[in-house]
């Protein structure tokens, strides 16, 4: 009773190799570089490439910019109705799962059609903010709302009143460094988003790393395939900093 | 139906011995419980008697036969367990039909089986109700239901009033011992609650630290408990460390009568006197002989009964002595004032120092 | 003491979620059901009728259903093999952490690792050529619904693991042992209570899985370019002008997704709530 038996170690060991061969296959692919011969040249050339690196800064600036736009929409709209307004807690609930039922794809075709213009909005690649927004809002609510519960913001705010601050200064000053946690698994999950994110990037033309990597796939197999074992890990690490960001909140 | 013996079962875990050495012997239909602290290995005698933790060394026999070697569902044992084990997915009914429906019993028999069972716990009317339906009463009647409709050998009860409220506890154990009685099945119960325990059972089993102390029936635990640990254990009162000297046990300056003190004369003892023995009467400037001088530290109320804490003259430390007296005598004790106390010294107990 | 600068905020973040969410949305219906010259017609939703959009349909659903199901399957079975009392206490975090990984792996890095695995020229597929198995000889072909179906489950198993694992954590061990000692056998106890219990909530995570399957559409693109129907990838087309069908067909398709979506949410939910109840109480 002790052991896990033959029949839960062989499930388990049927998963590692589903999982586990297709990336060691990815990276042996990536090593190929035609006829016999293996190297890290498609390696090499990816890393002097320069439009894998705009691909690459652009999907981190949207990254950061998404992030930005959380703290100020997301975060100050959350602290406000905490305080003042914890009747429309559930509409905020409903909208924080409403991306689950707009698939990305409909979106998309919706914000085509709603938003022709201006040119300003429609034509720069930070136009993807808006749906990456949506994309983290689901994970971006709720771990917010924990590290608000955590730190009881109504006294907070009325021990920052009462000793003479504004409700600007409680919120930089006392609330977002208690959100510190929060922020970093958001930023590392908004990363991973934004480097992972394809719809939105691909039906509006834009250049992200995503979309580079399929636009690579078309004549650079190879090159395709080294980008996805990087993707994988850098996902795996981005997703390690959630899980640790997550741990260091609840040992609070 | 059966006798049960557990002869020489040890158990250890990662290290750590849990049960040493055990024998017990149960009798034909009685209710025994297994009473003791948290940690002193009594619900893991039981999950050995029920099969589902195989001893390190020693038997478990059911009605002369060896069932150590037996998985759990082939004991025919009925288990009540602490947390509620009913299937959250079936009604009461079928909860209860549920070991004669694996058993392959035709379905006239398990519904028949159930329905008297459910009957005998005074559930009838709610047979069909699902257990998040039910009150943590009703759904550990359910579950005793249960376990007797397999028709079982042993009983085997684990902390079953636990997690129940106080007025229920009381209703349910006395539910117990009364269906007990009728189906005259043996049946063990693990609780770390005395007063459970001395309430219905036939014996009491005292165990501490994997080890048992004494298996006797309530009156003589109470009365006669066999060491210091028991004595504590089992109901309230003070304990006394010093030297038996003929028939009292001297401690410090102070001679404390005590009948029993003659059987160990000078060795170290520990004298254990309960609240009800002990007598109080107001200080009119002297100690009579046989008394002993003290103050009274504190009074609580407790109904008809009134416990006084008092401190007695000469004595080293703060040595308490508790006296039950009943509430309209125990008025005229105000903390502060002075007393004497006596107590009977044949009742007293005299244990040898561990 | 209701400070404005606090309806501001809120005000400004409710009218984001309203522009940009939610009239996004409206527009589609709207969109879906008015003709040109402004009439209100069902024209578009019959368009949907068509040949080309009912393969679609009937594929996105086909691969929805096999990769929710062989995710429901594989993954229950991981979730609880890992869950088992006598597991690994290091197997459970190994678990955990690579499904949070694979679960977001989806997109295009996950179409090209298929392709270059077991794609026309895959590793894998050049391995087994030489061992004698000829994949694509025997009919076989990454870039059909069969492969979607492979590729989807890759990261549909995690999700369920994910999901399926307050699940597994509710049920209480008192069972199985009651179980036992009432002489039940452990195919009796899965048949009669194990299972039962978790059914709704197996259901409830095969409803999501479904619903991922459904509204995926970086993966089928990227192995596919559209060359399979989806009802992702037809929307797709009608965005990009690639066919001749009007945008208000694209907006018939995705309030048709939508629809799906909520289906499969409310159902998702009512069922946890079910299966919540039974396990919290008792």
């Amino acid at each position: 009773m002790n052991r896990l038996g033959i029949g839960g170690w062989s499930i388990l060991v049927l998963a590692a190799l589903f999982f586990g061969v297709p990336l060691v296959m990815t990276f042996a692919f990536s090593l190929w570089e035609g006829g016999d011969s293996y190297g890290f040249s498609a390696y090499q050339v990816l890393w002097h490439s320069p439009r894998l690196f705009e691909a690459a800064s652009l999907s981190a600036e949207l990254a950061v910019a998404t992030v930005a736009a959380i703290i100020v929409l997301l975060v100050p709209a959350m602290i406000f109705m905490n305080l003042y307004a914890p009747r429309l807690r559930p509409l905020f609930e409903f909208i924080a799962n409403l991306p689950f039922v707009v698939p990305a794809i409909a979106l998309v075709a919706g914000l085509s059609a709603l938003i022709t213009g201006p040119d300003w909005l429609v034509e720069t690649p930070f136009y993807l903010v808006i749906p990456y927004f949506f994309l983290a809002l689901p994970y971006a609510f709720r771990s917010i709302d924990v590290g608000l519960k955590s730190i009881d913001l109504q006294t907070l705010t009325e021990a920052g009143l009462s000793l003479g601050a504004g409700m600007g200064q409680i919120v930089t000053l006392v609330v977002l460094p208690s959100l510190r946690s929060a922020i970093v698994g958001l930023t590392l999950l908004t990363l991973a988003v934004a480097f992972g994110e394809f719809t939105f990037a691909n039906v509006l033309l834009f250049h992200t790393y995503a979309v580079y990597i399929d636009e690579l796939g078309e004549h650079e197999v190879t090159g395709a395939a080294a980008l996805s074992v990087a993707s994988f890990l850098a996902t795996w690490l981005a997703m390690l900093g959630v899980m640790y960001a997550g741990r260091s909140r609840t040992a609070k | 139906m059966a006798t049960v013996d557990i002869t020489g079962v040890r158990k250890s875990f990662g290290g750590r011995e849990v049960l040493a050495q055990l024998d017990l012997a149960m009798q034909d239909g009685e209710l025994i419980c297994l009473l003791g602290p948290s940690g002193c290995g009594k619900t893991t005698l039981l999950r050995i008697i029920a099969g589902f933790i195989a001893p390190d060394s020693g038997q478990v026999t059911v009605a002369g036969k060896d069932v150590t070697k037996l998985s759990a569902s082939q004991r025919r044992m009925g288990m009540v367990f602490q947390s509620y084990s009913l299937f959250p997915n079936m009604s009461a009914l079928d909860n209860v039909r549920f070991g004669p429906r694996v058993a392959g019993r035709p379905k006239a028999e398990q519904m028949k089986r159930a329905g008297e069972l459910l009957e005998l716990v005074g559930l009838s009317a709610h047979a069909q109700k699902f257990p998040h339906q039910l009150s943590g009463g009703q759904q550990q009647r359910v579950a005793l239901a249960r376990a007797l409709a397999v028709q079982p050998q042993v009983l085997l009860l684990d902390e079953p009033l636990s997690a129940l409220d106080a007025k229920v506890r009381v209703q349910l154990r006395d539910e117990i011992r009364r269906i007990q009685r009728e189906t005259g099945v043996t049946t063990v119960l693990v609780t770390h609650d005395q007063e459970e325990a001395l309430s219905i059972s036939d014996r009491v089993a005292v165990m501490n630290g994997g080890r048992l102390l004494q298996v006797a029936s309530p009156s003589a635990i109470y009365r006669t408990p066999a060491d210091g640990f028991v004595a504590r254990f089992i109901g309230s009162g003070a304990v006394f460390a010093g030297v038996a000297e003929g028939d009292a046990v001297r401690m410090g300056k102070l001679s404390l009568p005590a009948a029993a003190a003659s059987d160990h004369h000078g060795r170290p003892v520990e004298l254990f006197v309960r609240p009800e023995h002990v007598r109080l009467e107001a200080m009119n400037g002297h100690v009579p002989p046989g008394f002993l001088g003290a103050d009274v530290r504190e009074t609580t109320f407790l109904g008809s009964l009134t416990r006084v804490r008092v401190a007695l003259h000469d004595a080293e430390g703060d040595a308490g002595l508790w006296a039950d007296l009943p509430s309209e005598h125990a008025e005229a004790f105000k903390p502060g004032s002075r007393v004497v106390a006596k107590w009977d010294q044949n009742a007293v107990r005299v244990m040898p120092q561990a | 003491m209701k400070a404005p600068i606090a309806w501001l905020f809120i005000g400004a973040f409710l009218a984001f979620c309203a522009a940009f969410l939610v009239a996004p949305s409206a527009m589609l219906a709207v969109q879906s059901v008015f003709d040109d010259d402004g009439h209100l017609t069902a024209q578009y939703f019959a368009v949907l009728g068509q040949y080309r959009y009912e393969v679609a349909f009937r594929n996105s659903l086909f691969l929805s259903v096999a990769s929710a199901t062989s995710g429901v399957i594989a993954g229950g079975l991981i979730s609880f093999a890992m869950l088992k009392p006598e597991a690994p206490r290091w197997l459970r975090t190994a678990v955990t952490s690579f499904a949070a990984v694979a679960a977001n792996f989806a997109g295009v890095p996950l179409a090209f690792a298929f392709i270059a695995t077991i794609g026309s020229l895959g590793m894998l597929t050049g391995m087994l050529k030489r061992v004698g198995i000829d994949l694509y000889g025997m009919g076989f072909s990454l870039y059909s619904i069969t492969g979607l179906t492979i590729v989807y489950s890759y990261f549909q198993i995690p999700l369920m693991v994910i999901i399926s694992i307050p699940a597994f954590e509710a049920m209480r061990p008192a069972w199985r042992e009651a179980a036992e000692n009432l002489g039940a056998s452990a195919g009796q106890f899965w048949r009669l209570v194990g299972l039962p219990v978790l059914a709704p909530s197996l259901l409830s995570g095969w409803i999501l899985l479904f619903g991922s399957a459904f509204s995926a559409y970086g993966t089928a693109y990227a192995l596919t370019s559209g060359n399979i129907g989806l009802v992702t990838t037809e929307i797709s087309a009608v965005l990009s002008g690639n066919v001749v069908s009007e945008p208000q067909v694209g907006a018939a398709l995705s309030i048709g997704m939508i629809v799906v979506m909520v289906i499969v949410l409310l159902a998702s939910s009512i069922l946890s709530r079910r299966a919540a109840r039974w396990t919290v109480r008792s």
